[in-house]
Parts: C-alpha cells; sequence; structure tokens
C-alpha cells in the first residue's frame, strides 16, 4: 500500500514537473500553429488578417499560381541535401577513420565552429565572395579568366552554396556516428571473398552507414525547405523560396491567410519528411 | 603426363596473368580512393572556413573593396563604436548598442525561463511515468523540427489575435515587444534544454538518489545535495544552448517583435539588406569572435562534465 502511494506521489510530482512546459508549449506552440490552420482557410480582409467565411482560394493558389516557388523550394533543397551527402559522406568518413582520437576531435570541430557563428553572418559572407565585385569575381578577373563578372549572386546556384554551407554540419555528424560504429572487419572479409575497395564500398560499407545518410538528409532538408534567409540574401528573384513568399504576406498590405496557408504547406512537407524518415530510415539502424 | 601437367602450368599463368590485370585495376581503384578521401577534407575545411577568414581579413583592409587587400586599418571598428555605421544614417552606434542590450536581456530571460522549465520537464521524462508521457515527448521535439519561419508566423498570427480580443474586451490597446519576443525564444529553446538535461540524467546512476534516500533525505533535500549538483553541469550547458540560440535567433524575433524592438541579427539584417559595407564585416568579425569565446566556454563545462560522469 505504501509502495502505490508513492507511485502515485511520483506520477503526481511527475506531471506537476512536467506542467509549465505543458502549458508554455500548449499556449505559444501548439495553439498558435493550430491558430494559423484555421487562419489559413479565413477570406482576407482589408487589413490583411482572417475573416469569415472559409475559403480555400488560399491552398488553390498555393497549388496553382505559387506552384513553380513550391517545386522550386523542393528542388533547390533536394540539390542542396544531395551535394551536402556527396561532400559531407566522404568528409565524415575521412574523420570517423583517423586513428588519433585528437585528430578526430580537432576535424570535428573545425566542421561545428563554423557552425555557431550566427546565421545571417555567415551568409552574409557568401554576399562577399559572390557578388559582382565580390571576391571570387575579382580574383577571376585579376588572372584574366573572365572579362565581364559572372553573376553569381542572386542566382539558384548561390542559393544552394548557401544552404549547403548552412547546413553541411547537419549531414557529417550523424554520417560520422554510423561509420564511427561500422565494424571494418567486415571490409577485411569482403577483401576476402574478392571485393575491390569500390565493391567493398558499394555493397558492405555504405549499406551499412545507411541510417547516418537518412538521418543526414532528413536533418538537411528539412531546414532547406523551411529556409528564408539564405535565398532573401543570395537568391534575389530567380532564388525565391517558399520561405520569402510566407515572409511577403505579413506586415504591410499582406495577407495573413495565404501566408498562414503557404505556413501549413510548408509544415506538411517538413512533417512527410520526418515521417519517411521514421518510416524507411530507422528501420536498419 | 607430362602434356597435362604443361596445360596445367599454362592455365595457372593465364589465372595469375588475368589476376594482375584485376590487381592493378584494383590498386588504382584503392588509390583514387585515396587521393579523393584526402582530397575532401582539405577542400571541406576550406570551404567551411573561407568565408569567415575573408570576412575577418578585409574588416581590417583600408579600402572599402571586398576584393583587394591594400593596408590594415581599425578604422571600420572605430566607426562602429564612434559614429555612423557606412552611408546609412539610419544605423547609428546608439541603435546597435540598443539591439544589442535587447539582444542580452532577452537572452537572459529566456535562458533563466527555459532553463527551470526545461530541466524540470526532463526530470518528469526520465524519473516518473503517467499517461500521455509519450505524446509529451513528441510535442517536446516539434519546436526543434518545425521551420522557424513557421513558428514565427503562427506566433505573429497568434498575438495579433490575442490583442484584438483584448483591446475588445478591455478597450486596452496591447503592443508587442521584449516580452512576446521571449515568450517565443522560450517556447522553442526548452526543446533543446530539456535534450541536453535529458542525456545526462539518463547516465546518471539512480543508485546515488536511492542512496541519499535511505540515508533519511527527503524527496527536497535529495534533489537539492545529490541531483541537482550532478546535472549541474549539463543544466549550465544547457542553459549555454538556450542562451546563444537566443541570441542567435532571428526569424522568431522578427516576427514577433513588432516594429519598434530590434536585436541585433535584426538589426545586422536591416544593414545587410542595403549594402556591402566594410563596418558589417567588422561586426561580423566581432561576432563570430564572441561566439567562438561562448562555445568554448560551453565545450569546457561538457568536457568537465564527461571527464567527471
Amino acid at each position: 500500500m505504501l509502495e502505490a502511494r508513492s507511485r502515485r506521489r511520483r506520477t503526481l510530482g511527475g506531471v506537476l514537473l512536467a506542467l509549465p512546459a505543458i502549458l508554455w508549449l500548449a499556449l505559444f506552440f501548439l495553439i498558435p500553429l493550430g491558430i494559423m490552420v484555421v487562419v489559413s482557410v479565413l477570406t482576407r480582409d482589408a487589413s490583411g488578417a482572417g475573416v469569415l467565411p472559409l475559403t480555400l482560394e488560399h491552398y488553390e493558389r498555393v497549388f496553382g499560381v505559387f506552384s513553380p516557388v513550391l517545386w522550386r523550394s523542393i528542388g533547390i533543397s533536394l540539390v542542396a541535401t544531395l551535394v551536402c551527402l556527396v561532400i559531407g559522406y566522404p568528409l565524415a568518413f575521412f574523420i570517423s577513420t583517423r586513428q588519433r582520437q585528437w585528430v578526430r576531435q580537432v576535424c570535428l570541430f573545425l566542421v561545428i565552429l563554423p557552425f555557431w557563428t550566427n546565421f545571417l553572418v555567415r551568409t552574409y559572407a557568401w554576399r562577399v565572395l559572390l557578388g559582382d565585385e565580390g571576391t571570387i569575381n575579382s580574383i577571376l578577373s585579376a588572372t584574366g579568366l573572365i572579362q565581364e563578372p559572372l553573376q553569381l549572386l542572386n542566382t539558384q546556384f548561390a542559393v544552394v552554396v548557401g544552404l549547403v554551407y548552412g547546413f553541411l554540419p547537419f549531414m557529417v555528424l550523424p554520417i560520422y556516428a554510423s561509420v564511427e560504429r561500422f565494424d571494418f572487419r567486415f571490409v577485411d572479409a569482403a577483401h576476402d571473398l574478392g571485393a575491390n575497395d569500390l565493391r567493398a564500398f558499394l555493397e558492405v560499407v555504405f549499406p551499412l552507414t545507411l541510417p547516418g545518410v537518412f538521418a543526414g538528409s532528413a536533418l538537411v532538408f528539412i531546414p532547406c525547405v523551411g529556409a528564408f534567409v539564405t535565398p532573401d540574401l543570395l537568391g534575389g528573384t530567380s532564388g525565391l523560396m517558399i520561405g520569402n513568399l510566407i515572409q511577403r504576406q505579413f506586415g504591410g498590405s499582406g495577407n495573413m491567410p495565404l501566408g498562414s496557408a503557404l505556413s501549413v504547406v510548408m509544415m506538411v512537407i517538413v512533417m512527410l519528411t520526418l515521417l519517411a524518415y521514421v518510416r524507411f530510415g530507422t528501420r536498419r539502424a | 603426363m607430362a602434356p597435362s601437367s604443361q596445360s596445367l602450368n599454362q592455365s595457372a599463368g593465364r589465372a595469375i596473368e588475368i589476376n594482375t590485370g584485376r590487381l592493378q585495376r584494383d590498386l588504382l581503384i584503392r588509390r583514387i580512393g585515396k587521393i579523393g578521401l584526402y582530397f575532401n577534407p582539405v577542400f571541406s575545411f576550406f570551404f567551411l572556413w573561407a568565408p569567415i577568414a575573408v570576412l575577418v581579413v578585409f574588416s581590417f583592409n583600408e579600402s572599402r573593396s571586398v576584393a583587394t587587400f591594400t593596408g590594415i586599418t581599425l578604422d571600420w571598428y572605430v566607426n562602429i563604436f564612434t559614429g555612423v555605421l557606412g552611408a546609412e544614417s539610419a544605423f547609428s552606434t546608439e541603435l546597435l548598442l540598443d539591439s544589442l542590450s535587447n539582444s542580452l536581456i532577452i537572452g537572459f530571460i529566456t535562458t533563466l525561463i527555459s532553463t527551470v522549465i526545461g530541466t524540470m520537464v526532463a526530470m518528469s521524462l526520465v524519473r516518473s511515468d503517467y499517461p500521455g508521457k509519450r505524446l509529451l515527448d513528441g510535442v517536446l521535439y516539434l519546436p526543434v523540427v518545425i521551420p522557424e519561419i513557421t513558428q514565427g508566423i503562427s506566433l505573429a498570427v497568434f498575438f495579433n489575435m490575442l490583442f484584438d480580443y483584448w483591446n475588445m474586451l478591455t478597450g486596452q490597446r496591447l503592443y508587442p515587444g521584449l516580452h512576446t519576443v521571449v515568450i517565443g525564444h522560450v517556447a522553442f529553446t526548452i526543446s533543446f534544454v530539456a535534450v541536453v538535461v535529458r542525456a545526462r540524467l539518463a547516465d546518471m546512476n539512480p543508485r546515488l538518489e536511492e542512496a541519499a534516500r535511505d540515508l533519511g533525505a527527503n524527496e527536497w533535500r535529495t534533489f537539492r545535495e545529490v541531483t541537482f549538483p550532478l546535472l549541474l553541469p549539463a543544466i549550465i550547458a544547457g542553459g549555454l544552448l538556450a542562451f546563444t540560440l537566443s541570441l542567435d535567433d532571428f526569424l522568431v524575433t522578427f516576427f514577433t517583435a513588432g516594429s519598434g524592438t530590434n536585436t541585433l541579427p535584426v538589426f545586422v539584417y536591416g544593414l545587410l539588406k542595403l549594402t556591402v559595407t566594410p563596418e558589417i564585416n567588422a561586426i561580423s568579425t566581432i561576432m563570430v569572435v564572441a561566439s567562438t569565446v561562448l562555445i568554448g566556454i560551453s565545450l569546457s563545462l561538457q568536457g568537465r562534465n564527461a571527464t567527471r560522469g
């Protein structure tokens, strides 16, 4: 009986401990998200806010007029994720196969530290590098490789570069963890069975480190889809993404219901990515 | 006998020949792989660090160009603290310092609230059991993955509605400001604190707490004298993480601050949108150094945490 009472007390204590977080998250995270979903089916009034009656016109516009931007966002995010994988996998593999622990730690530190610099500053750095009179164009024209400055800034290329730069650590760290856990005796076994390095990699190492690849890809893809700062500072009009469209609907002569609808669609894409990751990505782990 | 042994030798010779061909190919593959494996980190680390290096180097450049380095000057740093930033008089030192102080105030309050709440929920999740715990666990991770812009605008819509209703009910107009930013920052930093503290709690030996209770300590005393001191490094690390995230945040702040309130990132964003000036390079360099120092402190704390555990 004493046991039961103490368990009940612990249950009550646990709920009480969790209560402030539950209340805060419910009030200032879940309810606002719910309101946003509701606003997304309201009609826009003169001030840009949402009023009754209910309508689906904003979703029609999201999948109609704005579908090029939607697809571009997904396309840019996929390319950025792929580039992160191509750069990040060998990097993670290199780091986790170093023998000495301090070398691994220094390498990881070198990957993570730029990440802790303010995101705006890191994105701005690429404006400095990619601009018409920026560092890259100046070096290229000084060496006589180009006569006219290359249009690097305000392109989709710039957005991809910025996103890869911003989220590369998200790809490297999970893959690093996967490769570190990998038992390299499997490679010896593959060699003994006549496989060369390429085959051993493709058929043994890569499949067994897929959990890291999936985790990294989800971790990169999700913030890419939600990006605002990168396309805003590097993309110009040709690199416009959903995030920029959303931001434009708030303030001034905005359209809150449309912005909410765009946001809901963005949230659904993120959720589907997460679901796909949980469904397919964690199975092997 | 003789002919057959000869053919055996011949076939063996051929087998070896084929093997050397394969061996050469395999060695080539290995060499390409090795070169690639060593080239990649050189490229990657250059890619990761060159942009920051360019910012830092050109923040000391005498000319306004970000292309050629003409000589060393500290003018841009002096400009930040003495006068007007670049050509845009809208961005004064006063406004910069005001934004910085707003950022610090928001950062401190956010850290205080979310460290307390985050630690509490972490303890609750690790140490007790109740219906709905799994759901709470899931919801707790949502702010980490939901795009910041979604969190920002949903809060903007929420406050907008709330203030409208408040106005209707009381006739009193409320405005967003530091308080709404803090509310938004706490909402997404709780999760990060909880993750860090929870990891430490899960690693902790529960016998230590049992021992304290066996020795007659009540729950509060057990917490104060056993659990809390053991958790402290993780709580500090979580708090520093919350502080860094709050200090760094642009989007949630941008949407919840209203028009009159600037934080450092919002101020910097305003500058960046307008032009490229050497003063921005200088501000960026200061921010790079500041965040490096913060992370250094945080890592050394976590390091101590790890060696102790």
